[in-house]
């Protein structure tokens, strides 16, 4: 971003939920079925129909809320949100507006710039107020191509009408589109690991919009904000606020002024252009939905969702800096995934040393994952193996040199650390009297060093030490070598 | 609240209703004269009285507005189509929207 700027940005977020059926029907919820299948006269909005919610959708949007720090009202309303569009045959959508199902998040995320090569520098944690979470129902899709005559026409499928959905809008608190970016990795990693959500945006069921303006440094008031839609990945995302900040700093420096919009991201173009202005904002009308008794969320409801939880991530993360004496940045990106995490808690078990478990995993093992594009589950290394090497290694079987070399090998074969050390005769010499001959043979061969060494020069100590692990080819432990040889030339 | 012509130019706007002046004129004092009608009911004071959101059964009990997750059939693609004005090739077919 230019000097002397600052971008300020809030996020919204849909997400479906993991149920079923629909919000207020028994209509499947199930992708890809025949277009118009999976519809009822309640989601095709027919006269007389009366919705019914559909539980699960309370108790994952409740699991939703819980995991991104929010309070359940205990008392909610819907509403009716009122707008005209082919997708939406009642009119209007089902939503909450304002007695919304849970409001008042805080939500410890971690973020980091990155550099020019897109790695992530120095993660550090980042507080976000979420303003609210409510429930709504989706509408259904307009298929603008693929079908006859679409010049003239639009076709509906409302298949996906109805489909249960958790809003989650922010604060304006981002102040860089990297921030916004890691922001949805962290909800859609939250919604996925309480099971609320699949929260895949390819798929679709993970919809994102950002709210944009710009303002100089130092200014408190907001600039004219900008809505950016279309953004079907994160990364779309991240690169829309990014040229929409650029935008509107070059425009004001110019001596325009920003309009308030929407505009769409056009990823073939990397740009964003014109949806809609102003002068056709909506006004939508809400007013309580008269067919739905008030939401009510009982203490014993609210109890039970939170015993269904899982550990949730923050939680993880604070016992693994407790249970294993992990730093923040070690236990932070430890339970980045939950699978990574899984993965992590099994080698630390099996290795008996918390702490170098972890340096392995981070240093050696996310590194080579890396370089073939898996993930922790798809490990060809599974956490058993890993956790074994590190003990090896922590007996001294092996120096932590050749523990890489084995890990590479361990990659590439599927083989055990064990199975390829004896392969290749790897193990360290550790036998206190193998390394006493090695000493006295190496003492005897090198008189003039020894003088000078009793003389006084024991800077010759490494001279010593080197010519001893020479001498084992490499395998000789170094601190026993270290230790014989201190004994040996005091004599 | 007076109900002027302007407001009768933004309700047909959002009702996506063309009106000539003529109906304008017409509807304005129409419409006034019902919000003003309804407008007693602000006489009352309902500041102790719960809303009633839901509906009620006939013999006064409110409705089952909950279900458990439990699909149930649906209507089936020829059936949600049957009465549509101009179905094709499985959907709703309406003119151009974007």
């Amino acid at each position: 971003m230019k000097n002397g700027w600052e971008a300020v940005i809030g996020l919204e977020i849909h997400a479906q939920l993991n149920t079923e059926t629909k919000i207020f029907c028994g209509c499947s919820t199930r992708f890809g079925d025949e277009p118009n299948a999976n519809t009822c006269p309640v989601c095709l909005g027919l006269p007389g129909a009366l919705p019914v919610l559909n539980w699960r959708a309370v108790e994952l949007g409740a699991r939703a809320a819980l995991a991104l720090g929010l309070q359940l009202n205990e008392r909610s309303i819907f509403a009716r949100k009122n707008y005209f569009y082919p997708d939406l045959p009642k009119g209007y959508q089902i939503s909450q507006y304002d007695r919304p199902f849970s409001e008042r998040g805080t939500l410890e995320i971690m973020t980091a710039a990155r550099d020019e090569g897109g790695h992530a520098r120095d993660w550090r944690p980042m507080t976000i107020r979420i303003t609210r979470l409510h429930l709504e129902e989706d509408a259904g899709k307009n298929v603008h191509e693929g079908l006859p005559e679409t010049d003239r026409y639009s076709y509906i499928d409302l298949n996906r009408a109805g489909t249960p959905l958790a809003e989650i809008v922010t604060e304006p608190d981002f102040r860089t589109s990297w921030e916004a970016y890691d922001y949805v990795n962290h909800v859609r990693r939250a919604l996925q690991w309480v099971g609320a959500s699949e929260a895949d945006m390819e798929k679709g069921n993970l919809r994102c919009e950002a709210n944009v303006s710009v303002r100089r440094v130092g200014s408190e008031k907001f600039g004219t904000k900008v809505e950016l839609k279309n953004l079907n990945s994160v990364r779309f995302m991240q690169k829309a606020i990014e040229f929409e900040i650029e935008r509107q700093i070059n425009l004001i420096e110019a001596g325009g002024a920003v309009t308030q919009e929407t505009r769409l991201w056009d990823d073939r173009a990397g740009e964003t252009r014109v949806m809609r202005s102003k002068e056709e904002a909506h006004d939508y009308r809400y007013f309580p939905e008269p067919d739905l008794q008030p939401l009510v969320l009982t203490s014993d409801f609210i109890a039970r969702v939170h015993d269904e939880m899982p550990e949730l991530p923050e939680a993880r993360r604070k016992r693994f800096m407790y249970e294993y004496g992990l730093s923040y940045n070690d236990a932070a990106q430890l339970t980045s995934e939950h699978t990574l995490a899984d993965y992590y808690e099994r080698a630390a078990q099996t290795s008996g040393n918390p702490r170098g478990a972890a340096n392995w995993i981070r240093t050696e093992l996310l590194r080579e994952l890396e370089t073939d594009g898996r993930t922790a589950a798809e490990s060809p290394v599974a956490a058993e193996e890993l956790g074994a090497l590190v003990r090896l290694i922590d007996e001294a079987k092996i120096s932590g040199k050749q523990g890489k070399d084995v890990l590479v090998e361990m990659f590439k074969s599927g083989k055990t650390a064990a199975v390829i050390i004896e392969e290749q005769g790897l193990a360290q010499v550790s036998d206190a009297g193998e390394i006493e001959r090695l000493v006295g043979e190496v003492l005897a061969a090198n008189p003039k060093q020894l003088e000078q060494y009793r003389a006084g020069k024991t800077g010759l100590m490494g001279f010593f030490v080197g010519q001893v692990m020479k001498a084992s080819q490499g395998k000789a432990n170094p601190k026993l070598v270290n230790e014989v040889l201190s004994e040996k030339l005091k004599a | 609240m007076p109900i002027t012509e302007a407001d009768i130019d933004k309700i047909a706007q959002l009702a996506h209703l063309e009106i000539t002046d003529e109906e304008r004129r017409a509807l304005t004092p129409q419409i006034a004269s019902i919000v003003a009608y309804v407008e007693q009911l602000n006489e009352l004071d309902t500041s102790a009285v719960e809303p009633a959101i839901g509906g009620l059964t006939p013999a006064g009990e409110r409705t089952e507005t909950t279900r458990d997750d439990t699909p149930r059939p649906s209507l089936g693609q020829q059936l949600a189509l049957a009465e549509a004005p101009d179905p094709a090739a499985g959907h709703f077919r309406v003119p151009k929207v974007l």
